[in-house]
């Protein structure tokens, strides 16, 4: 095992080089392009053994992986923001067609207006798209999840796209100390792809056909189910992951302090870290604060986000996504699931870092306080409109809810 | 060797699926399958031939087949291509078969970047000169003055008023491996151009034209005779693209009646005498210039 100083993205390409992807189809955007070039002069120095295609377009970016996948062999693609939507036909044709392809996406806000920075209104408009989605923390997770998302998409029970989300700019392209694992441990860790799910010259298959009403429904039925058995196979990923590299994650949420927590929230991405130490100085100061980070939007862990708050005051959802016209997808994602479980908590949606705005620690520790006397249900970090209509001083310099 | 009637492979590769009577598509399409053998793989995106031949449980082709997404042909060849040669297999041909609009308009850019990267693929445009499938609307390659259902002929315009792309030369621009036009009504012509691209390394592509009696407003039975005459009447070509050269394999010392040719055909049914004047004039000037400049 090596330890180097590396950036979310240059992290990430060196978890794929020790999954030996097959096949690469590249197309750079801002701010996933780092990983496509570091996997190029990988290819280069013949340090990863792939085929590297230069593609021309996102579209043609997942086209490519679902025709490499179709062929039974392990196959990467990256993008972000724009691309992730350029290419939304393609991320529902992989789900459907059961290819387990693996995709990092940096987290990137939306046009318009253009912006490259971060924000999850991209993956978060995806949800439905049918791909397993789960969003680091850091560089190190970034790494880990490369490896371990081929082990849990490529499960024979699973055969479902696996996108990983890494927060623009703040993961993509901030230093850190990482482990890198020897190439022995990963293939380990990390079988070789097997499946019946390809093209084949011995018994010829027809593939990603059409299905009328009858069928339909029965191969959206077992797609689901595919997403669902997911939940084990990750839980079976961690414990190998665990034991190979000593490293241990904690399924599809991370809780910080959550068991006595009166006041917790509930977010993803790398602003938990921030929420963790917030929490703690709200801790010395007598307030019970507890954090959960959801790792896995999809599948979504619905009965583990109901159990680990059921006993807090209220709970705070802390994302950078807006449905407009009504809440975070987070929120409503969180709702149903404390809904579902019949956890009858006040729950309140806190939307920021929209267009990579920042989100500071005194943001973090008014969340904590608003939700423990009661507010609005959907609150904008950082703005305020005055009663004329107009943003008033205050909430240009200042920091201040808006309660609508 | 050769492809003749004679030759040519007793086996079906595409067989039982609905398409229409006297479907040009479907001809070019089981024939081009016949020269390439059980180990070419065809891509075919949404359009005509996904649609008659891939509606589960009936799936219609024998060898190893997958629709790709309407943009998506040529991206989705790619990635078989590599994906194949990366296991080692030597011995396939990735073959794309897509409609006019899957080639001319929504599916160029893909077509574009394969060809730009010279990957080892077979794109076969089966062009009917219109979304078909859809119910016949103008794409790209729908000829002057053909009515469709979204260029209606009318008072005011009357059908399409554009001719159709150039999509030979456009892929030939990309100086290609090889490109090849050719039609249905001339398949041996057709078939042996399917041959040589299987044994060109690089990227290769075959537009041929395939009548779609639906749409063209022609009977079942005159496809095969409609597809020879387009060429006769020299509308249509019969070239191919090599080492930088074009050359026509097929020059007509006197071409047919472009007027017999429009007046059969349901679509052109409102065209006017000067609006076929409008058509030979085009014909003559290209014929001018494919005269002049090749071989």
């Amino acid at each position: 095992m090596a330890r180097k100083f590396l950036s979310g993205d240059e992290s990430f390409a060196e978890g794929i080089r020790l999954a030996r992807p097959e096949v690469i189809s590249a197309y750079p955007i801002t701010p996933q392009t780092i990983v496509v070039e570091r996997l190029s002069e990988m290819v280069e120095d013949k340090s990863l053994d792939s085929e590297f295609i230069h593609v021309e377009s996102e579209h043609s970016a997942l086209s490519c992986a679902i025709g490499a996948s179709a062929t039974g062999v392990r196959s990467f693609t990256a993008t972000s923001s724009q691309g992730l939507l350029y290419m939304a036909e393609c991320l529902y044709y992989a789900s459907g067609g059961r290819f387990p392809i693996v995709m990092m996406n940096a987290n990137r806000s939306t046009a318009l207006p253009w912006n490259i920075y971060g924000d999850q209104r991209d993956s978060l408009s995806q949800l439905d798209s049918g791909w397993i989605q789960v969003y680091a923390e850091n560089a190190q997770e970034s790494l880990d999840l490369a490896l371990m998302s081929y082990y849990i998409a490529e499960n024979e029970k699973v055969s479902t796209p696996f996108m990983v989300n890494l927060d623009g700019f703040i993961l993509t392209h901030t230093y850190e100390e990482v482990d890198i694992p020897t190439q022995e441990q990963a293939d380990i860790f990390l079988p070789e792809y097997k499946t019946d799910n390809r093209l084949d010259f011995d018994n010829p298959k027809n593939m990603a056909f059409s299905a009328g009403p009858e069928h339909n429904y029965i191969f959206k039925y077992k797609e689901h189910i595919g997403m669902k058995n997911a939940v084990s196979v990750i839980e079976k990923a961690e414990e190998k992951f665990a034991e190979i590299f000593g490293r241990k994650y904690t399924g599809l949420i991370d809780t910080y302090k959550t068991e006595d927590a009166d006041y917790i929230i509930i977010t993803l991405g790398s602003i938990a870290g921030l929420c963790r130490e917030t929490a703690d100085k709200l801790r010395k100061n007598g307030i019970k604060a507890g954090v959960l980070r959801i790792r896995y939007m999809r599948p979504f862990p619905t009965e583990e986000i109901a159990g680990a708050v059921k006993n807090a005051k209220a709970v705070a959802i802390l994302e950078k996504d807006i449905s407009f016209g009504n809440e975070g997808a987070v929120f409503t994602n969180v709702n149903s699931a404390l809904h579902t479980e019949r956890v009858n908590i006040p729950s309140y949606n806190f939307i920021g870092g929209l267009g990579g705005r920042n989100i500071s620690a005194s943001d973090i520790e008014h969340i904590y306080f608003e939700i423990a006397k009661g507010t609005k249900k959907v609150n904008f970090i950082g703005i305020e409109v005055a009663n004329n209509g107009s943003y008033s001083k205050k909430s240009l310099q200042g920091r201040i809810f808006l309660r609508s | 060797m050769a492809v003749t009637a004679k030759n040519l492979c007793k086996d079906e590769f595409f067989y039982g699926h609905k398409a229409c009577a006297g479907c040009g598509g479907s001809l070019a399409v089981r024939n081009a399958l016949k020269v390439l053998g059980k180990n070419a793989i065809a891509v075919l995106p949404a359009g005509c031939m996904s649609a008659v031949g891939f509606n589960f449980p009936q799936l219609c082709f024998s060898n190893n087949a997958i629709i790709s997404t309407f943009a998506g042909t040529a991206s989705m060849l790619t990635g078989i291509e590599a994906g194949f040669r990366r296991r080692g297999i030597t011995d396939f041909t990735a073959v794309g078969f897509a409609g006019d609009g899957g080639t001319a308009d929504i599916g160029i850019q893909a077509l574009s970047g394969a060809i730009d990267r010279n990957d080892n693929i077979i794109y076969i445009c089966y062009d009917n000169e219109a979304y078909m499938n859809t119910g016949i609307q103008k794409s790209g390659l729908t000829p002057f003055g053909a009515k469709t259902t979204t260029t209606p002929a009318g008072e005011n315009i009357r059908g399409n008023i554009r001719p159709k792309k150039n999509m030979f030369e456009i892929v030939s621009a990309h100086d290609i491996s090889y490109a090849a036009t050719a039609t249905v009504g001339y398949m041996t012509d057709f078939l042996n151009k399917v041959e040589k691209a299987s044994e060109i390394k690089g990227t290769k592509y075959i537009h041929v034209i395939a009548p779609c009696p639906t749409g063209w407003g022609i009977p079942v039975s005159d496809t095969v005779e409609i597809a020879k005459e387009i060429v006769d009447c020299g509308l249509w070509y019969l070239a191919e693209y090599e080492n930088g050269e074009f050359h026509i394999t097929h020059n007509p010392k006197e071409f047919t009646s472009v007027s017999e040719y429009i007046r059969k055909q349901g679509r052109f049914k409102h065209l006017t005498d000067d609006d076929i004047e409008i058509i030979i004039n085009s014909r003559d000037k290209k014929w001018e210039k494919i005269r002049k400049e090749w071989s």
